[in-house]
């Protein structure tokens, strides 16, 4: 790793980079003082930290950018007072599942931090606390009388999530690093989704059942998921957006079911080459389900408030939450 | 950070060079960038062999990446499906590696046709070093493609500039990260994120993105002679 021929390259393109780090002497002289406590480990994040106070953005981001960030941060505020609730209730979550939980808590942690962090003073805030939800959906489900019920209301939380945030990708575009930073908590969002998955359905020691998606340990979601774990209150989670979409949204961005099976004008179940699996003759039926499975998809804003706000208390609604 | 107005101004004067200010941005910007940056300023450029498969620029650049990428993995899951590990393997498991076959090979497919004439050639796979009658090689491997296909579709999403695409790649990322997760948790269970694969600082939580040359780096180990990939003319 050689920082002085790094600096060197950028001066190629930027002849102007020590004078971005105040000047030549001070920039080494501020990269010479960090001194023996300097890593290959910390340098990453000390760069980061000189470049971006060279290069940073000083103009305040696009409104798009603002709604889109913002909605993401409600929905980690939901499953962030969810899954904290779900660990303080005493016997609820087996306590092999306990360290799983944990992880995904803290994941929504993080991905709180890093949202604030981007939008600053433009944050929806301040923090809505636990009691701007009601996990009970106005009494329609009871998350926290059993596991079960607690994993059913989870998988609803994170499909929402992984499909808000899915749909909200685009309105990114004009900040790469924003767009990145989205994308790289997207596929932890759905990490989350196959886990709970797993919990759900039979999972390692599933026996598989051709007839019956609950027992299969699929991670994916096939067809419309069957409405979800707590149908009718679930089945938007799986079903199609506002079509035609929303205005501003870009040409050729819909938001079908996640049953779709047309990607780009292209039929991905039809265009397929199926690969022979040993011992099973692939019928229609599974090659439609793998088609659906393979692709996950977006929903529009609207859609995913009118999901969340079936979730929001009164104080909630007060603090103008899924608004 | 509180900037003096004089930093203001330095901010704002445009580069008097041939670089695009806002590629610039890809390598000032987060901490990945600077780690990109370190490894661009540890590399000099010796890809000078000449059957590389280069997947091109621009928007069909990044599909041909992603076609590379799924074109890999479906050769992989076809071969799992003809191995002795899969013949003996309990139902779920069965069950996981055939969806996971169908998926990557419909993911292959498509980008193929999407691509049509424009498409790189069918790559040539080497999985040598992969033991497809024993589990734990099999398992190991698919982590680690599984892995890989996450990193290389976050990583990639900033080149791509019609919202059509990126779209789609997020269509099938969160795909790649369900078969990544359920993997990893078949391995070992509840290491469905991991702080190999996310940072785990409570700041960030987010994806290990990878650029191009990092992910094509480890690629090409599974790829024969004259169907080693490189991605050099992607640009954000």
């Amino acid at each position: 790793m050689d920082l002085f021929k790094i600096l060197s390259d950028i001066e190629k393109v930027d002849p102007e980079v020590y004078e971005r780090f105040d000047t030549r002497r001070r920039a080494f002289k501020y990269i010479s003082g960090m001194g023996k406590a300097v890593t290959a480990a910390t340098l990453p994040g000390l760069l980061s930290t000189m470049f971006n106070k060279a290069y940073g953005q000083t103009s305040t981001l696009a409104p798009e950018i603002v709604a889109t960030l913002n909605l993401a941060l409600q929905l980690e505020y939901l499953e962030r007072y969810y899954y904290q609730r779900g660990l303080d209730t005493p016997g609820l979550i087996p306590s092999a599942d306990v360290p799983a939980i944990t992880i995904i808590r803290d994941d929504e942690v993080g991905h709180i931090a890093a949202i604030r962090a981007v939008l600053g003073t433009q944050a929806f805030g301040p923090d809505p606390g636990a009691t701007a939800f009601d996990y009970t959906a106005g009494g329609k489900v009871n998350p926290f009388a059993n596991a079960a019920n607690f994993y059913a209301v989870s998988q609803a939380f994170v499909d929402t999530g992984v499909r808000a945030y899915k749909g909200g990708a685009v309105n990114l575009m004009g900040n790469k690093d924003i767009l990145t930073a989205a994308l790289n908590i997207h596929s932890v969002e759905a990490r989350h989704s196959s886990h709970i998955r797993l919990l759900r359905r039979g999972g390692v020691s599933a026996t598989a059942d051709v007839n019956n998606l609950v027992a299969k340990p699929k991670s994916w979601i096939s067809g419309t998921d069957g409405g979800g774990s707590n149908p009718p209150l679930t089945t938007p989670v799986y079903g199609a957006g506002v079509n035609p979409p929303p205005a501003g949204t870009p040409t050729g961005v819909t938001f079908p079911a996640e049953d779709n099976t047309t990607q780009g004008a292209v039929n991905v179940q039809t265009g397929t080459t199926f690969p022979t699996i040993p011992g099973v003759t692939l019928t229609t039926a599974q090659q439609l389900a793998a088609a659906t499975e393979a692709f996950d998809e977006p929903l529009d804003a609207t859609t995913v408030k009118t999901i969340a706000r079936n979730f929001r208390s009164t104080v909630g609604a007060t603090l103008g939450l899924f608004n | 950070m509180t900037q003096s107005p004089g930093d203001e101004l330095e901010v704002n004067k445009p580069l008097f060079v041939p670089i695009k200010r806002r590629s610039f941005f890809m390598y000032a910007g987060a901490t990945a960038g600077a780690t990109a940056l370190l490894l661009a300023g540890c590399d000099d450029d010796d890809n000078n062999e000449s059957d590389i498969v280069d997947v091109g620029a621009g928007d069909k650049g990044v599909l041909n990446y992603a076609y590379a990428l799924e074109q890999l993995e479906a050769a992989f899951y076809a071969r799992v499906l003809t191995g002795q590990y899969y013949a003996g393997a309990s139902t779920a498991e069965k069950q996981i590696f055939t969806d996971i076959a169908l998926h990557e090979k419909i993911h292959a497919d498509f980008f193929k046709s999407v691509l049509a004439g424009d498409a790189i050639k069918g790559l040539t796979p080497n999985f040598s070093t992969i033991n497809f009658d024993d589990r734990t090689s099999v398992l190991n491997s698919a982590k680690a493609f599984e892995d890989l296909g996450v990193a290389a579709y976050n990583g990639a999403g900033r080149f791509i500039t019609a919202p059509l695409y990126l779209v789609i790649a997020g269509k099938i990322v969160s795909v790649e990260a369900r078969h990544a997760a359920l993997i990893r948790d078949l391995i070992t269970f509840n290491s469905f994120v991991g702080d190999d694969v996310v940072d785990f600082s409570l700041t960030s939580r987010q994806e290990k993105s990878k650029l191009p040359a990092e992910v094509l780096a480890t690629a090409n180990n599974f790829l024969a002679a004259g169907s080693k990939l490189s991605a050099n003319s992607l640009v954000a």
